[in-house]
């Protein structure tokens, strides 16, 4: 049997259904939010740990030069150490039938017999490679896929100098091609790089490392401690060339998927909760309306003898069931967008599987939160209802007092027609009430102006690299540091305008105990085709007396001007420099250290070496240039600017960044609904003065006047306080966007702004016209007879 | 609207009903009333609650529509006019006064006044009104600096302001205490004297039928009777 409170309660809520749901869908969309991306990262680090544990990805990499299988035993003996693998890896480039820009490869050698020990791979599609078939490769699935390259096709690779037609056996993906991008390139692309398995024996031949390795993988004792196995393992390596072992924070792969996961973590920490506070605050006021016109009843329930506590639970209910639902609501389509949203980063990440994980911590959150927004707003006015005894309550509230508003206006009411005074009376005696819904519609604009800030941030960092920063056509890099005379053989090719030497060192840089596993770039001291830029566009001053480095990078190793920097170069005589640091430059990608070219060469005793060059090259004459670059023998690898774009903008586009446009989508219902509430409020407030204007035979546009003067002026004054809003909000989302990767600048445009005020005067309008609609139906007679 | 000739009653119908909802939950609120207001007179209109007095009063002020029957004014149909003819009839000719009011709280009196001098076309001036009520005095008051009987009487001078053909009152005494109530009383009683305007008045205070000219008792939503009444007293002189 249900109470007839508790029928009361649906009922009520059957009446107010419209805004009932308006709020709800508000604090859904918020709950959606914070479940959503709460599921995606605790997926993502599920999946990411599933996946290197079920593969059995190595805890530390050792690249050495060539070392005999025997040392294997040696590491094995290590403390802490638990499996030991040695594998050949070099570098190869694909040969792709009707494409002339060579193809970027890293071939890879499986053990006969048995499956790797360590760094398994994942079969999709054919078998394994046969023992004694020296021509058979698995190859990395999404490579293949974007070729159209499937078991039984050939394929033509140039490994150490020497070209080789391969049969595809299968396709393969693995746990340390989850990011797969060519060396020293920051943006993945599955067309210009590729990952080939074959035979170790035919590997061990083509690099002349018979009976050797030139990699050891390693995986370590949980309570192992890192920095004294990588350095046992280099003392043992040392006399082979090894060049420095590292572990799985510094893979490359994996750095940038923690990475990736790190920036998805941090928006989902800052984003959610902006949202939730805006739909918080927005209930808080609709409550607070709310419980105000059940004053009568309120007033009625105590004369039956009601205790206030009873009368509070009841209305506590009705609020409760506004927000839990709201919350349930946000809670399942979480789940579900959070899903959807998750199956597109597995597809992006190239994760085999999914393990889809929401903590329960986040609906506990997204619930607990949502009803105490709820429960404040309905609590402060049930505690002002309760002072009034039942008579009080019941008998019509006084006359709202205006007469200290009249001094205010003085002189404007002269100037004033009646229904003008009414709205801006209403102004002056309320401040409060106005101020609530100012900042409220303020709230909701704010956040479109972030969430369209942070739109065109994204694309303003695709737009800066490729077309300020990186104005060359073709980035070429070489097998190794060669001469500088390379440069000028680019020079003389026909089509070729301008050309730009460069040298990238891989190098541990070192601070104390602060390390950052990447390069020194030598850039010339002017560069033109590739250019430095600091996040206001200007030029870095590249220079030879030290290095300048990026802030990401400054951030990282705890560093600033005036400081030294400890340089481990991971290549050739693999010496230890310091080096000052004279700049900071804010940087947009990536985490660079600049140092000009001639001096870095000084510093490492190479005078005269060039790892790459930044050309410019004539459209017409491209294909010929590449199938030239192609046959020289020191190129590793042609980039074009064009697709490297392309493969940024997807990165953005299918990424952490992806959850961008679910943002932009609830900023925009959130946007809506705060106006068309405020506008619901507005009518409900005046129903009663709305009537009594149109018996005394005011027509419907001057009714209407009245009431949308108000919305009109609330919206007014809430556009330049939303845009001082926006422009927080917009840093502060874009701080959790960015990652160490990438940054994505905070650059409130004008057209933010804009696009934003005409959302919110567009939802205005809407609303505005919604909430006519009702006034034009309003029934004359019922609004008169009620006392308030 | 203009050019009216005071020659036949103010209010003329034709079988009037109203109904509400259907089936089991019908309500027959009018049951074809047919009816002569004369101009000039006040009338009373007496009934229990649900009689039908107010929705008559309703469709007569054009704030509702019948289900069927037709309604003239001065000869002019309204029941045949769309919205707008009727709010433009509501701004030339018809006055309401409620039992609450309903002023606009962020208008002082004489703005509340004023609120309806705006529209119409022959207005009094708003001191005017107010005086013809006795509140000339609290002219820059607001609502909440008045007492009920003084913010009754402001909503009389806003509906008397714009010198309504009829002036339609609601329990215009409902919720105030004797005295106030006939003070009230007094002013409809001027406004119909001084102004001629036609008044029907709704009222539970059967007393208040001594001072009509005319008495329209309703029962189960028909009039049972028009009584005229030859010798209607003063407003002062009713026994509440």
């Amino acid at each position: 049997m249900i109470s007839p409170l508790d029928r009361k309660l649906l009922r009520d809520l059957r009446r107010v259904r419209g805004q009932a749901l308006a709020i709800a869908a508000v604090i859904a969309v918020g709950v959606l939010l914070l479940v959503m991306m709460d599921g995606l990262v605790n997926t993502l680090e599920e999946t990411r740990r599933t996946y290197y544990e079920r593969y059995r990805f190595a805890d530390v990499f050792a690249p050495v030069k060539r070392a005999p299988r025997r040392l294997l035993d040696d590491i094995a003996a290590l403390p802490g150490v638990l499996a030991v693998a040695g594998r050949v890896r070099g570098g190869a480039l694909v040969d792709l039938p009707g494409v002339a820009v060579p193809v970027r490869a890293v071939a890879v050698s499986l053990p006969p017999f048995h499956r790797p020990r360590l760094n398994d791979i994942y079969l999709t599609e054919g078998r394994w490679v046969a023992a004694g078939h020296n021509d058979e490769i698995i190859v990395l699935q999404d490579f293949a896929r974007s070729h159209g390259l499937t078991p039984g096709d050939s394929l033509a690779a140039t490994l150490n100098g020497s070209r080789r037609v391969f049969t595809i056996v299968g396709l393969a993906q693995a746990p340390e091609f989850l990011y797969a991008t060519p060396p020293g390139e920051l943006v993945p692309d599955d067309s210009r790089f590729a990952a080939i398995w074959m035979a170790e024996e035919a590997l061990e031949a083509a690099f002349d490392l018979d009976g050797a390795f030139n990699e050891a993988l390693l995986a370590i004792a949980d309570d192992a401690y890192l920095d004294a196995v990588l350095s046992r393992v280099d003392g043992i390596l040392e006399a082979y060339g090894g060049t420095g072992a590292y572990g799985l924070v510094d893979h490359e792969s994996n750095r940038f998927m923690v990475d990736e996961i790190k920036g998805l973590k941090a928006s989902s920490r800052v984003v959610p909760p902006i949202f939730l506070g805006v739909a918080a605050f927005l209930l808080y006021i609709v409550i607070t309306r709310m419980v105000q016109a059940e004053r009568e009843q309120i007033g009625l329930l105590k004369s039956f003898g009601y205790t206030d506590w009873e009368v509070a639970a009841h209305y506590f209910r009705f609020i409760l069931v506004i927000a839990v639902g709201g919350a349930l609501l946000g809670c399942l389509l979480g789940v579900l967008a959070g899903q959807r949203m998750a199956l597109v980063y597995i597809a992006y990440y190239k994760f085999p599987f999914m393990v889809f994980r929401v903590d329960p911590g986040s609906f506990l959150l997204a619930v607990l939160a949502s009803v105490a927004a709820a429960s404040a707003g309905g609590m402060l006015v049930l505690r002002r209802v309760f002072a009034l005894t039942p008579a009080v309550a019941m008998s019509p509230p006084a006359p709202a007092d205006y007469s200290r508003s009249l001094r205010l206006g003085g002189t404007l009411d002269r100037l004033l027609d009646q229904p003008t005074r009414m709205v801006v009376r209403d102004f002056l005696r309320r401040p409060g009430r106005v101020l609530l819904a100012v900042l409220g519609i303020a709230s909701g604009m704010g956040l479109s102006v972030a969430m369209i800030s942070v739109m065109g941030g994204f694309d303003e960092v695709v737009e800066l690299n490729f077309s300020v920063i990186d104005r060359s056509d073709v980035t070429v890099s070489f097998t190794e540091p060669v001469s500088d005379k390379t440069v000028y053989e680019l020079q003389r090719m026909p089509g070729v305008i301008a050309v730009e030497p460069f040298r990238m060192v891989p190098a541990v840089l070192r601070n104390g105990r602060y390390s950052y596993r990447g390069a020194v770039s030598g850039f010339v001291e002017q560069p033109r085709l590739n250019r430095a830029l600091d996040a206001a566009q200007e030029d870095i001053a590249i220079r030879a007396d030290g290095v300048v480095l990026s802030n990401a990078l400054a951030r990282i190793l705890h560093v600033g001007p005036g400081m030294a920097l400890t340089v481990e170069v991971r290549e050739g005589r693999r010496p230890r420099l310091e080096i000052p640091v004279v700049g900071v430059a804010e940087t947009l990608l990536g985490a660079p250290a600049y140092l000009e070219l001639g001096a870095l060469n000084r510093t490492l005793k190479e005078p005269g070496r060039v790892s790459g060059a930044f050309l410019r090259v004539d459209a017409r004459l491209g294909d010929s240039i590449y199938r030239e670059l192609k046959e020289m023998p020191v190129v590793a690898g042609v980039a074009l600017r064009e697709e490297t774009r392309a493969a940024f903008q997807k990165m953005l586009d299918s990424g952490a960044g992806a959850v961008r446009f679910v943002m932009a989508a609830v900023a925009a219902v959130i946007t809506f609904g705060i106006v068309y509430n405020s506008a619901r409020i507005a009518f409900a407030e005046r129903a009663r003065d709305l009537a009594s204007l149109r018996v005394m035979g005011l027509t419907r546009q001057e009714v209407a006047f009245v009431l949308l003067g108000d919305l009109g002026i609330v919206t007014l004054l809430a556009l330049p306080v939303g845009a001082g809003l926006g422009y927080y909000l917009a840093q502060a989302i874009s701080a959790g966007f960015s990652t160490d990767l990438y940054r994505v600048p905070a650059t409130v445009v004008p057209e933010s702004f804009g696009a934003a005020a005409i959302a919110v005067i567009a939802s205005a309008l809407v609303s505005g016209a919604l909430v006519k609609r009702d006034a034009d139906r309003l029934d004359l007679v019922a609004a008169i007879k009620t006392r308030e | 609207m203009s050019g009216i000739e005071d020659t036949g009653p103010a209010f003329h119908t034709e079988g009037v009903t109203k109904v509400y909802g259907a089936g089991a939950s019908r309500v027959d609120a009018l049951r074809g009333v047919n009816v002569d207001i004369p101009c000039g007179e006040i009338i009373v209109l007496l009934g229990a609650s649900g009689s039908g007095k107010s929705t008559l009063l309703n469709i007569l002020g054009g704030l509702d529509r019948p289900s069927a029957g037709r309604v003239y004014f001065f000869g002019r149909e309204i029941t045949a006019m769309n919205d707008a003819e009727l709010t433009r009839y509501r701004r030339e000719h018809v006055g309401f006064v409620f039992q609450f009011y309903n002023l606009m709280p962020s208008l002082t009196a004489l703005e509340n006044v004023e609120l309806v001098t705006e529209i119409a076309d022959d207005p009094m001036a708003p001191r005017e009104a107010l005086a013809l009520v006795g509140l000339d005095q609290r002219a820059h008051h607001f609502p909440a600096q008045l007492s009920g009987g003084e913010q009754q009487r402001v909503a009389i001078a806003r509906a008397v302001a714009k010198r309504p053909t009829v002036l339609f009152c609601d329990e215009p005494t409902g919720a105030l205490d004797s005295a106030t109530g006939r003070a009230v009383l007094r002013v409809l009683q001027d406004v119909n004297e001084q102004l001629g305007t036609t008044v029907m008045i709704i009222t539970h205070a059967a007393a208040t039928a001594d001072m009509a000219d005319r008495v329209i008792y309703f029962a189960d939503g028909d009039i049972r009777k028009v009584v005229r009444n030859d010798s209607p007293l003063s407003a002062e002189q009713i026994q509440w």
